[in-house]
């Protein structure tokens, strides 16, 4: 409703060197924005605690101590033990590599394949776009962890199988969404332009697409950790992940069921560590995604 | 001031010292600061500036529609003898679509994609004349019919995307016509249509204007626009109205040099043109105001005193209030003939 | 309308083509022997033999895949490893235990999401807006198992106020609901909240409050009908990830449902369980997706319906 004035001097500052601009902006707007900046500290504090973790917890996570089974919380166990005597701060943070290596590897090989296959669809179109996105919507249609479990299913349980099943289940949301940001920056006309000069495919793609589509991408990868978190600490907790004694989150739960009523502690605070590693991504998910283009909506 | 006003017709809506501001975080942004008129009762006053002069603004602050972080700050805004700016909100909402209704710019985004257009329509006497639906629908025809809609019927169910612009445009000044109100403020109705289509719905709204005795407030851009319309115009510039004149003497002895510059963009069919001309430069953003009279920086004739003391709006006697240090004793420049010397030359063509 | 709705349904076709597909190369991507885990892991040579000819093993793939669907769609999905009994047996006794489920946790999201999506969108900023956002937040980022564990925790044991377990009674639904609808709920909530926010702006919203429309029915009648279009889809992919949940849930809760179905025959390696139950899950968000996209077609007047 306000008549708006067009902002000369921002415009041109953008043309002169978008990239660098467009990133100071992106830096400015979310360091404004305390609950992303709360999330991306605590992602920080996270990747200190999945790399020195194991040298300041005293004890180890895997040996029974049949002596101190089942004990609440205290100021030597802070998290209690669990019914083999582990300590279960301990074991949580021995865990904390675990969870982000899979969340990290899983949506970065998910990523990957997922932007070729956007690219390619999206750049050539035609029949080769028939195919991949057919295929996408086929890995689509086994509803979320369904498409994982299948694959764990068939490959069997482990670490690795699991970066494996959620890389698949990774590549059709990557795939979708970068081949869309694709057909819109190829309908630019500068992309015409440059292919007018003579620019090779794969310079038009990695020099002008490119760099053009990251904000989805970016985006979508933070909240992708999320959502791969959560689905490994489900598999797991299946029994279909990390196996037993791994100290994963997901199967520590698992292996405490049965003891978990009487003692609450064993559920409580593997549980809180899926959660707040979850909670992390998704804030700093969200602030990037404010930040970089308040119009993308998930 | 009295020519400005035929004595025997009372007044419909009287604005005065209006002032609208936007508290942003940078601080207070004046976008309407001191604006006064009024319009005589079946009459037409034009509101011209380029964007960001804060037309439009006053337009939503006498409907009471402006948002936070907006406010209307002060001054009072007379409707019928009454103060709009002291009613409560459900009031506001009884005069609003009612008493006083409004048309916008944008007819493809100003119309609910989800309801049909006779629902839309219907809406207003729903709410103002307690109707019932069937009843309401009943007159929404009728209104789609006054404005010249084809196949009104069929035109009843339609959905807004499946109307042309230009019929919608008729379409919401049926929703703004249907309860008969006393004053239209048509915010740029034809800026966003086609040529052809502008005139038509220009036509329509002022031949409505007279049949229905309604007054009306005209914001636009386009002089040519006023020249067709209005009987009274207001120019405004930056947040102020820096000329007040009727139509006619506006265009035959246009007195401050921002109007001369706005007369001299219009194509002119009397004589032959090179080329159009506009005014150099750019509205000054409301929150990054001159000191002194807000138009100086592209003023052809600004002096010192221009850059540092804002006049006042002054009655130049001869029909015309004007807001510039040439018109007033004070001025310490050379004698200066706004018109002429700016380069232009009188037109019959209002 | 009618025409789109058949297009639509055509398009179902190579998407269910796809996931038949898919669920039949299972079978044969699992390391080993396909008539060797079908037959058991005891089974001797001749016993091997017996079921790769009768399952028809030795004829070329396109062919098998051809008779799969061909079975699969005369209700014929082989028979369980475990039991001997037919896959569509053990899958239709929990079929709908999975779909009730599975509606009634839509239903809560639904219903909860929508309300604080637009109690949050109408009081933007202030103190009730920032609480509903952050337990979304939290509601979004929080594993279903483990909600449903604490769940149990607290109602089951703790106040002992519903059931720990199962499926059937009024009381006994209401933990599992809440646990696999919570995510739904949130992230509904989010995009119910943003998407009112923008509506709210559009030019339409002050041409109704210009005609002296209560603020009331501004928001209800103008506002909330265009922003819950978009919504619309995302109650549409969401129930996806909700017919996941539900196998997570199921386990939590010991419902008898297809997800735990799967998660068991996993475990004991029963295939033809797994391929059935896989292929059922997968259909029925196909068809949860086309009436969904036939919905938004319904809700969106903007785009054209040819």
């Amino acid at each position: 409703m306000a008549e708006t004035t067009v902002n000369v001097s921002t415009e041109e500052k953008k043309r002169v060197n978008p990239q660098m601009e467009n990133f100071k902006n992106v830096w400015r707007k979310l360091r404004q924005n305390y609950l992303a900046m709360a999330g991306g500290i605590l992602i920080v504090l996270f990747m200190i605690i999945a790399i020195i973790g194991p040298w300041i917890t005293t004890g180890d996570p895997l040996a029974p101590n049949v002596a101190d089974r089942l004990e609440g919380p205290s100021s030597q166990y802070w998290f209690g033990t669990d019914h083999h005597g582990r300590d279960i701060f301990t074991r949580i943070i021995h865990g904390m590599s675990i969870t982000l290596y899979i969340g990290f590897l899983s949506v970065f090989v998910g990523m990957i394949f997922g932007v070729v296959f956007g690219i390619v669809s999206g750049y050539y179109g035609g029949r080769i776009d028939a195919v991949i996105m057919r295929t996408m919507d086929v890995l689509l249609a086994f509803p979320g962890i369904l498409l994982a479990l299948g694959i764990v299913a068939v490959l069997g349980g482990s670490i690795n199988n699991v970066i494996i099943a959620i890389s698949i289940f990774s590549i059709p949301v990557f795939a979708r969404i970068v081949r869309g940001s694709t057909l819109s920056v190829r309908k630019l006309e500068y992309v015409d332009a440059v292919r007018a000069l003579g620019a090779s495919d794969f310079r038009i793609i990695f020099r002008h697409i490119l760099p053009n589509i990251m904000s989805p991408i970016i985006v979508q990868a933070t909240l992708r950790i999320a959502t791969a978190v959560l689905t490994a600490s489900g598999l797991s907790f299946l029994g279909l992940g990390a196996q037993p004694p791994t100290p994963e989150w997901g199967a520590m739960l698992a292996a405490g069921r049965n003891y978990m009523w009487e003692h609450p502690h064993i559920a409580l605070f593997p549980g809180l560590a899926i959660v707040l590693v979850v909670l992390a991504f998704n804030l700093f998910g969200d602030g990037v995604r404010d930040a970089l283009d308040p119009k993308l909506k998930s | 001031m009295d020519n400005l006003k035929d004595n025997d017709t009372k007044t419909i809506i009287k604005v005065d010292d209006l002032q609208t501001s936007f508290f942003t975080h940078k601080g207070e942004v004046k976008a309407v600061d001191g604006v006064h008129f009024d319009v005589p009762a079946g009459k037409t006053l034009g509101i011209v500036g380029e964007s960001g002069s804060g037309k439009s603004i006053t337009a939503l602050s006498i409907m009471r529609l402006i948002e936070a972080p907006g406010r209307v700050k002060g001054g009072s805004i007379t409707f019928n003898g009454e103060d709009l700016l002291a009613k409560s909100e459900a009031e506001m909402r009884r005069i609003r679509g009612n008493k006083i209704s409004m048309i916008f710019q944008e007819p493809m985004t100003s119309l609910n994609p989800v309801y049909t257009i006779g629902d839309q329509i219907a809406e207003s006497y729903q709410i103002h004349q307690g109707l019932s639906k069937k009843q309401a629908l009943e007159k929404a025809l009728g209104m789609l019919e006054l404005v010249g809609i084809p196949s009104p019927k069929a035109r009843l169910k339609a959905y807004p995307h499946e109307l042309s612009g230009g019929m919608r445009q008729r379409a919401m000044i049926a929703i703004a016509l249907a309860c008969n109100p006393e004053l239209l403020i048509a915010d740029e109705p034809t800026t966003a249509l086609d040529v052809t289509i502008q005139a038509q719905i220009l036509g329509l709204v002022n031949d409505l204007q007279k049949d229905l005795g309604m007054s009306m407030l005209l914001i636009t851009h386009d002089l040519g626009v006023v020249a067709e319309t209005c009987d009274y115009v207001a120019v405004m510039y930056a947040g102020k109205i820096v000329e007040y004149a009727d139509v006619n003497t506006l265009f035959a002895n246009p007195k401050h040099p921002y109007t001369v510059g706005l007369l001299k963009s219009l194509p002119r069919h009397d004589i032959d043109q090179e080329e159009l001309e506009v005014i150099r430069g750019m509205v000054p953003r409301p929150d990054d105001l001159p000191n002194g009279c807000r138009f100086a920086p592209r003023c052809p004739f600004a002096r010192e005193m221009c850059v540092e003391r804002l006049p006042d709006l002054e009655d130049q006697g001869d029909g015309n209030q004007v807001r510039c240090w040439i018109h007033t004793d004070q001025w310490d420049g050379p004698e200066v003939n706004v018109r002429d010397d700016y380069g232009y030359s009188e037109s019959t063509q209002s | 309308m009618f025409i789109y709705t058949v297009r639509r349904l055509i398009q179902t076709i190579p998407v269910m083509i796809g996931v038949t597909l898919v669920v039949f190369l299972m079978m044969h991507l699992i390391p080993g022997d396909p008539a060797q885990i079908i037959a058991g892991e005891s089974a001797n040579e001749q016993q091997v033999e017996q079921t790769r000819e009768r399952l028809g093993l030795n004829d070329p793939l396109p062919v098998q895949y051809g008779t799969f669907v061909g079975n699969a769609v005369t209700g014929d999905l082989g028979n369980s490893i475990r039991s001997g009994r037919a896959v569509t047996d053990e899958i239709g006794a929990r079929f709908w235990v999975t779909v009730e489920l599975a509606f009634y946790s839509t239903l809560l999201s639904i219903f909860i999401g929508l309300i604080a999506g637009i109690v949050s969108a109408t009081r933007r900023n202030s103190p009730l807006d920032m609480i509903i956002m952050i337990t979304a937040l939290f509601g979004l980022s929080m594993p279903n198992f483990w909600l449903g564990l604490m769940l149990i925790q607290y109602f089951a044991l703790n106040i002992e106020w519903l059931p720990v377990s199962g499926w059937g009674t009024p009381q006994s639904i209401i933990l599992p609901v809440i646990t696999l609808g919570t995510a739904g709920a949130a992230i509904i909530a989010r995009m119910t909240r943003s998407s009112m926010l923008e509506v709210i702006h559009q030019d339409y919203i002050r041409t109704a409050r210009a005609k002296g429309v209560k603020e009331r029915y501004v928001v209800y009648k103008h506002a909330l009908r265009n922003a819950l279009i978009p919504v619309v889809t995302v109650v549409g992919l969401q129930f996806g990830v909700l017919l996941g949940g539900a196998v997570l849930t199921e386990t939590v809760f010991a419902i008898n449902g297809l997800g735990r179905l799967v998660v068991e025959a996993i475990g004991q390696r029963d295939f033809p369980i797994v391929q059935g139950a896989v292929l059922i899950l997968a259909l029925m968000f196909v068809f949860v997706n086309f009436i969904v996209d036939i919905s938004y077609r319904f809700l969106n007047k903007r785009i054209d319906l040819d």
